[in-house]
């Protein structure tokens, strides 16, 4: 059994290779491509939702098309808080101030909706955390 | 008095010593010192109703500080005009609660409609209660134009399945869903009469919302017709368009026209630039302004007295957290120009 593995090992690295081993199926591709622009979508929904806050201000009004937000200079330093911090603290500032609502968990759906919609509107921009 | 609007002061008073402003802060001895006039520009309030007697707070502190840094100005100008979005979604409840904060100018405001003053119900409650759509006025030799360009396509408008359906789809900038603004037809043959009385020397301001030039389709800096309305506006030798809407300094020249674009009381907005997807074309003479630091509320937000002494537009912005600018028509380049930061083509990022 064992001789016949590494025959097979053998065998596998002799050839000239054809395709990788484990290749990604197109299957799986476009289930990761659905999965992760269903979220964006979710996203862009709480991004322009009038109920995120309390005051009816909306994500967008500010940000249009996510702009302004810089998501490839996180984490860095925010002067007036006085620390490092990640992108997700930052929306929550947005969503405590601006919005005059209630900060979200870390890993709350919607939070991870929040920063996929914005980070994928600044898709191919180069990441320079701790930039300003 | 604030910082700021002592800095404003201060540097409307040097650039009066330097270039013979008529602002008469200081005295100055001008051959028809009569003729020359200033006028505060206030625009994009976005008063926004949460429910009842409530409203957001932000968007109210901008329109009253505003209001309040405009009175103070002595001499007072000549008068004041407001430049459209007073209200967010276009409710009678925020119309009226924008009108009570500008009842504390000392003179009644001239008003140009915005889209979200509109788009609830196509401007009746404007009309009714604020101001018609379009007009004209003149004032000390200058003759002034108010367009109605936030106009759109009948097919677009009448495909909603409610008012506030169609209100909010125009209210979200980048909305994929809305439409672009356009003057249309009925309106530039009003202005096609309108102007035929005009002499061609006579100095010509038009106030619209939206640019009267195409910046960048995808968030509405722009407007549908604009090249038909400049071929109206081309006979004259001084012309000047000062529209609202873009929420940051823009100003460019094309041909004989002046384009400056106001400050909004309410928030700022990124330049379309920033959006990394975007084609756009905002014009390159302008030198744009910081990105707004959102733990200054009010930063990149203001508002601005207006001259126009040489028959073109001095535009003295008033900002709340950043330093005063002021964009004037140079008339040796022919052009609008910031008089502090045009060759250094950056203005100093001041804070985070």
């Amino acid at each position: 059994m064992l001789t016949y593995k590494k025959t097979l090992i053998v065998l596998a690295l002799s050839l000239p290779s054809l395709v990788n081993a484990d290749e990604f199926t197109k299957a799986d591709l476009t289930q990761w491509e659905n999965e992760f622009q269903t979220v964006v979508k979710q996203g862009r929904a709480a991004f322009t939702d009038p109920n995120l806050g309390s005051n009816g201000v909306v994500c967008a009004q500010c940000h249009p098309n996510a702009a302004n937000t810089h998501p490839e200079t996180y984490p860095k330093f925010q002067k007036q808080l006085g620390k490092v911090i990640s992108l997700w603290e930052m929306v929550n500032w947005c969503l405590r101030n601006p919005l005059e609502g209630k900060p979200l968990a870390a890993d709350d759906p919607k939070m991870t909706a929040l920063v996929a919609y914005i980070t994928s509107e600044r898709k191919g921009v180069k990441l320079e955390a701790g930039k300003h | 008095m604030n910082n700021s609007r002592r800095d404003f002061l201060k540097q409307s008073g040097l650039l009066l010593a330097a270039s013979t402003l008529p602002l008469s802060l200081v005295e100055i001895a001008f051959a028809k010192a009569e003729d020359n006039f200033s006028f505060a520009y206030i625009s994009d309030a976005h008063i926004q109703q949460i429910k009842g007697t409530q409203f957001v707070r932000n968007w109210d502190k901008g329109l009253m500080r505003a209001v309040a840094e405009a009175n103070l100005l002595d001499p007072k100008p000549d008068f004041v005009m407001f430049g459209g979005d007073l209200a967010q979604l276009g409710k009678p409840e925020e119309i009226d609660h924008g009108l009570e904060i500008l009842s504390a100018l000392h003179s009644k405001p001239r008003f140009v409609l915005g889209e979200h003053d509109f788009y609830l119900d196509m401007g009746e409650y404007w009309a009714k209660k604020v101001s018609e759509h379009h007009y004209s006025f003149d004032h000390k030799g200058v003759h002034f134009v108010v367009l109605n360009s936030i106009l759109t396509y009948d097919d677009w408008n009448n495909k909603w399945s409610s008012p506030m359906e169609r209100m909010q789809m125009m209210a979200g900038l980048d909305n994929p869903l809305g439409s672009p603004f356009m003057v249309g037809e009925a309106q530039r043959n009003w202005l096609k009469a309108d102007l035929a009385k005009v002499d061609k020397k006579t100095p010509v301001v038009v106030f619209s919302h939206s640019p009267l030039q195409k910046i960048y389709k995808g968030w509405n800096f722009w407007t549908d017709d604009a090249e038909q309305v400049q071929a109206l506006l081309k006979p004259f030798n001084k012309v000047t368009v000062i529209y609202g809407h873009v929420h940051q300094i823009q100003y460019n020249q094309i041909g004989n026209i002046s384009f400056h674009s106001v400050m909004a009381t309410a928030w700022p907005w990124p330049y379309p630039s920033t959006y990394a997807k975007a084609e756009q074309f905002l014009p390159k003479l302008t030198v744009e302004m910081n990105r707004a630091d959102p733990f200054f509320e009010r930063d990149a937000t203001g508002w601005q007295l207006i001259d126009i002494a040489t028959g073109n537009a001095a535009v003295h912005y008033s900002l709340a957290e950043n330093k005063p600018r002021t964009v004037a028509f140079n008339p040796k380049t022919k052009r609008p120009e910031d008089s502090e930061y045009q060759q250094q083509r950056a203005v100093t990022q001041n804070h985070y």
